[in-house]
């Protein structure tokens, strides 16, 4: 099976402003102090083409600027990463066409109705317009949203139903690689029983290699044929799930976990929910 | 031709998601009309003596800074408030990761923008016209349009240099725009001849491309000056958007890349 997506040493810092070190209102032409935090430290991995790879991480661990990194939506420090073969930093417009990407929060114009934002991502891929729509039709069907909230302002969705067009949005493009960046954090059990339910059918029905960052165990367990444990920018452990459990003498994944990390997933998972 | 085809389609997308949004919000847009009609009129009353006697050449030079003011600074805030508004919704990143060149983005915006202003400006036209019952016979109304239209590229090209401040500096970045609108606003002969302003603000008040529009506009709608009349001005205004749209779309690809670098592009980064 061939490699969709190879990341080698890939490095990702910020500098942040020192909240310690308050500067005086009246000395607003001064720099804050600043520190270094590095997001990403020296990540490598590689995912097979129809694979579905997921991160697993608490709060703040670098899943997302990982993701950002690999959606050419920052510059790395170092390192390379290469979609289907194209270098996202050297050839972005190619890798653009080939990736899209769901996040945790569901951004939209809100006032604008859901076929109205797929109207306008459809646009920006060069997709005929009515077959996109026809496409995120199919997709809101299946993934359980109804008809009649196609055409409603995105503002007068639940979370749940806009994190559904979110999906839509990304599969409607067909992307070759799909970046999915915890998207089931705080949807209800149902909505993330579908979306769940839904990933595994494009996987099955169009080869899409899936990357998904996730808190959730049973997600990750469910769906991923690998996964790898991210703390603190840098991986701790990757494999396939029976080998991971087979590694660490555990009997699930947050087990794992805990043993790879000496950290453990639940606090996050709570705060999430709270 | 493929990657052309795409290009097209992304511009008709920002026109097509930028008029879908004027409609979701056309109550502000009643406002802001009426409150640029009303801004208008009050500065074209300036122009009328203590007797009530409407002093047609004093209202209409009045007026059409005014207009022009307004027609200059809604395309100017369009253009400026693209990243602002992006990122406000949170929608940025899904714009930037398409794959589509920052140069169709930009002027897809603008294509929006110019249209969008354009009418507005011929509503507040109309409305001041009637209320002053100004004689519009002998102008070139036409020509005026004309000029607004040529123009457009320029501040299309200020525009976009304003539209890369909120990419890097999220919050004073947007509040920067406004300043460069301002001293756009000073040095320039919209209320006010341009010699009016202290010495060493001329030659600025004459490099602006809103004085070569205002006195294009005014020679064709208070003198009834042709197009061949003004053609100083409007090569002027031509040459000043060749220079200013491909230096603004340069210039917010540096600042897109500092973006990138930093992480600024992230809502709440």
């Amino acid at each position: 099976m061939s490699v969709a997506l190879e990341v080698i040493d890939l490095t990702k810092s910020f500098l942040e402003e020192d909240e310690e070190n308050e500067r005086t209102w009246y000395r607003f032409w001064q720099k804050r102090p600043q520190r270094k935090i590095t997001a990403v430290d020296s990540v490598s991995f590689h995912v097979k083409r129809g694979e579905i790879y997921g991160i697993l991480g608490p709060n703040g661990s670098g899943k997302s600027t990982l993701i950002r990194l690999i959606s050419t939506l920052l510059i790395p420090d170092g390192g390379t990463v290469r979609v289907l073969g194209k270098d996202a930093f050297k050839e972005t417009a190619a890798v653009r066409r080939m990736i899209n990407r769901v996040s945790v929060d569901a951004a939209f114009f809100k006032k604008l109705s859901a076929m109205e934002n797929l109207g306008y991502a459809a646009r920006l891929y060069g997709l005929d317009l009515k077959e996109a729509r026809s496409r995120a039709g199919v997709i809101m069907e299946r993934m359980g949203l109804p008809a009649k909230k196609w055409n409603s302002p995105l503002e007068n969705l639940s979370r749940g139903q806009q994190q559904k067009v979110a999906i839509a949005r990304a599969l409607m493009t067909r992307p070759q690689l799909l970046l999915l960046d915890e998207p089931t954090t705080g949807l209800d059990p149902q909505s993330k029983r579908e979306v769940q339910e839904y990933v595994l059918e494009v996987q099955r029905e169009f080869g899409t290699t899936v990357i998904l960052t996730s808190h959730d165990m049973d997600e990750s367990a469910r769906l991923c044929q690998q996964v790898a444990f991210i703390v603190d920018g840098r991986f701790r452990a990757e494999g396939t799930p029976p080998q991971l459990l087979a590694r660490y003498g555990a009997k699930d994944l947050e087990e794992v976990f805990f043993a790879a990390t000496g950290k453990s997933l639940k606090s996050d998972e709570e705060e999430v929910a709270g | 031709m493929t990657a052309f085809r795409t290009q097209l389609s992304a511009t008709q997308g920002f026109v097509e998601r930028n008029w879908a949004l004027t409609r979701r919000y056309i109550g502000w847009e009643v406002v802001w009309i009426v409150y640029s009609a009303v801004s208008t009129l009050t500065i074209g009353l300036i122009g009328v003596d203590s007797q009530g006697i409407v002093g047609q050449e004093r209202v209409l030079y009045l007026l059409i800074g005014a207009l022009l003011w307004s027609y200059l600074s809604v395309l100017f805030q369009i253009m400026g408030e693209t990243v602002a508004w992006e990122r406000w919704e949170g929608t940025i990143e899904y714009t930037f990761m398409a794959p589509v060149h920052r140069f169709t983005y930009l002027m897809g915006q603008g294509l929006y923008g110019i249209t969008y202003s354009l009418i507005r400006t011929g509503i507040i036209l109309a409305i001041t016209v009637f209320f002053f019952d100004l004689d519009m016979s002998n102008a070139n109304l036409l020509g005026g349009f004309v000029v607004l239209a040529v123009a457009s590229f320029s501040f299309m090209g200020l525009g976009l240099l304003a539209a890369v401040l909120p990419l890097i500096s999220t919050e004073r970045g947007a509040q920067a725009t406004h300043i460069i609108q301002g001293l756009l606003l000073l040095m320039s002969s919209v209320y006010y001849p341009v010699t009016v302003l202290p010495g060493w603000m001329q030659p600025l008040a004459r490099l602006n491309p809103a004085t070569f529009c205002l006195d294009a506009v005014r020679a064709t709608w208070i003198g009834g000056a042709s197009l061949a009349d003004v053609m100083p001005q409007l090569l002027s205004l031509l040459a000043t958007g060749l220079v200013l749209v491909p230096l603004g779309v340069q210039i917010f690809q540096i600042g897109e890349r500092y973006a990138l670098r930093t992480g600024k592009l992230k809502r709440n980064g």
